[in-house]
């Protein structure tokens, strides 16, 4: 008995600490190799280029912005959805579970192969336009980020008696504005920022539907063109870009105070 | 939110002080129509627009003849190989992440283990596409860390015995990478699910530990063991970035096929791009399929 509990955790400890290598490894063999640029020494050469790069600042400050639209567009379209189907048409509850997994069923490149078929022509002419092509691509990030968008927001809701709240607010003589915006929203707030910084996690690197819409000007598709040229700096912008992931699940982390959120699929 | 029921708790006895809400239908038109309309615009149009061009030939007549020309051998290995890779990561990774989330759960390994492991996971599960991607070139590349490594330490040269990071299975180590923590994420809470008196009954019953596993604690898993492996094979099965940065496009991915189509007209012949595109969404729709017949056998199983 005692011999098979300590066998156990031997075999425990094992994948732990296989699965810990392959986390680090990684990660020890990038951070080695971006320090590298210079000839037989170590420096941080690699990343004083990155950071005097304008393109970087540029890229990176587009896909910030996109992604933030993306965050406030997704919400303001998914919240008012997913509160009154909770609290009026619990029917729809299965339609709309099934649609947000949809994205999952096309994957990102048929989605952007979709859209470009559809909205670059008549009658839309999106990607004609500076900011047509904009608006497409803040609404394939949104349909990229559905799954957990509207995951994160309906199990904020199904914490809260929404039914109660709304009752109650009505009874004072609150309207849906109030309601929604003073009521519900703040009751939501960690939902929210779980799924904002998911989003921007996503967003902020994303390459397949970036590089057919708007290429280099986003963060994805000018990493992946640093790539293509410059072996030192690719690797510095890994560590970053690991940074970045790790700065936004940091602070999901805090403001969920250490409940751990499943992390959706993303776009790979 | 504590705050507010703590300052009404009236309200949750019933409702019959509060006005009844409003019963218009079109109020709930207004609320839910512009989600369902976006649905429509930006899912709905762009798969029926691929879907029904999929069926067209050069001069819009309809034809079968794009689903037919996917049979040909170039693009059927295309299907195939991203087809293996998925599988093959979603296994790998399926197993490391399923042993490393038992070990925190019931395996009994220290409580900050579990703390760290989750949060790293959430990054982890997080960093794929062309970042990742250039991980694993130092890690596994020409010069990579661990190809250097193993040839000093065994004098083993990984490139010379076939290896390549190019290859099947340089891109399915790489998407372990992706893999494993999303199965941790997926799969703890059903491990946390595991009840100890299962397990203490099982005992007394006279069961081995093998025993308890094969015909309790599986069986219970099953499902959110199904449902976590369909989620991590479309998560290879859509990969795109990753495998581009990788390889620059040398592997024959469908992924990457369909990415060279959109670029340009590679095939000549742009209905059997749109066929192309379709038939990554039947393989996922045949993968979800075989996961709710094999959950529904696997649930009759546990009834019995």
């Amino acid at each position: 008995m005692k011999r098979n509990l300590r066998l156990g955790l031997l075999w425990s400890w094992f994948w732990m600490i296989l699965g810990w290598l392959y986390f680090l490894l990684p990660l020890l063999a990038t951070f080695l190799f971006s320090l590298r640029a210079k000839k037989d020494t170590l420096s941080f050469l690699a990343y004083e280029r990155v950071f005097k790069d304008p393109n970087f600042w540029k890229t990176f400050a587009f896909s910030l912005e996109i992604g933030l639209i993306t965050i406030l567009a997704g919400l303001v379209l998914i919240v008012p959805t997913a509160y009154w189907i909770r609290l009026r048409l619990p029917r729809l509850r299965m339609v709309t579970e099934f649609v947000s997994m949809l994205p999952f069923v096309v994957p990102a490149i048929v989605l952007v192969f979709g859209l470009i078929r559809v909205f670059s022509g008549a009658p839309f002419y999106l990607t004609n336009t500076y900011l047509g092509t904009n608006a497409l691509l803040v609404a394939a990030y949104i349909v990229l980020a559905l799954p957990y968008l509207y995951r994160a927001i309906d199990t904020g809701l199904a914490a809260i008696d929404v039914r109660a709240l709304t009752e109650a607010a009505q009874s004072l003589g609150a309207g849906w504005p109030v309601i929604l915006l003073r009521i519900i929203l703040p009751n939501l707030r960690v939902a929210m920022i779980s799924a904002a910084f998911l989003t921007l996690a996503t967003v902020m690197g994303e390459f397949t539907i970036a590089s057919f819409l708007v290429g280099i000007k986003a963060f994805g598709p000018y990493m992946s063109l640093v790539g293509q040229n410059k072996t030192y700096e690719s690797s510095s912008l890994a560590i970053i870009s690991f940074a970045l992931t790790w700065a936004f699940m940091g602070f999901i982390q805090l403001f969920s105070r250490g409940r751990a959120e499943a992390a959706p699929p993303g776009a790979h | 939110m504590r705050r507010l029921n703590n300052l009404f708790p009236f309200t949750k006895q019933g409702a019959h002080s509060a006005r009844p809400v409003s019963s218009i239908p079109w109020r709930d038109a207004l609320w839910v129509l512009p989600f369902f309309l976006f649905i429509f615009l930006f899912v709905f149009l762009p798969s029926a627009s691929l879907l029904s061009g999929s069926f067209q030939d050069k001069w819009g007549n309809f034809t079968l003849q794009n689903y037919l020309d996917l049979f040909k051998p170039s693009i059927l290995s295309a299907y195939w190989i991203s087809i293996r890779i998925s599988l093959a990561s979603a296994l790998g990774g399926g197993l490391l992440g399923f042993m490393m989330a038992y070990g925190i759960t019931v395996g009994g390994l220290p409580r900050r283990l579990r703390t760290a492991l989750l949060t790293f996971s959430g990054v982890a599960s997080n960093f794929a596409g062309v970042p990742l991607a250039f991980a694993f070139m130092a890690t596994l590349g020409r010069t990579g860390l661990i190809t250097v490594l193993i040839q000093t330490l065994f004098g083993i040269n990984l490139y010379e015995r076939g290896f390549s990071i190019y290859s099947f299975w340089g891109l399915t180590f790489t998407y372990i990478y992706f893999q494993f923590p999303l199965m941790i994420l997926i799969i703890t809470p059903a491990l946390d699910g595991l009840r100890r008196e299962w397990r203490e009954a099982a005992q007394i019953l006279g069961a081995s530990s093998w025993e308890y596993w094969r015909r309790v604690a599986l069986p219970v898993l099953t499902p959110s063991i199904l449902g976590a492996m369909i989620l991590l094979f479309g998560n290879a099965f859509g990969a795109y970035a990753t495998a581009l940065s990788l390889t620059g496009g040398f592997i024959n991915l469908i992924t990457i096929l369909i990415g060279s189509q959109i670029k340009g007209d590679v095939l000549q012949n742009l209905g059997l791009s749109y066929a192309l595109a379709m038939g990554m969404v039947v393989v996922m729709a045949i993968m979800i399929s075989i996961y709710y017949l094999l959950r529904r056998y696997s649930e009759r199983w546990l009834k019995i």
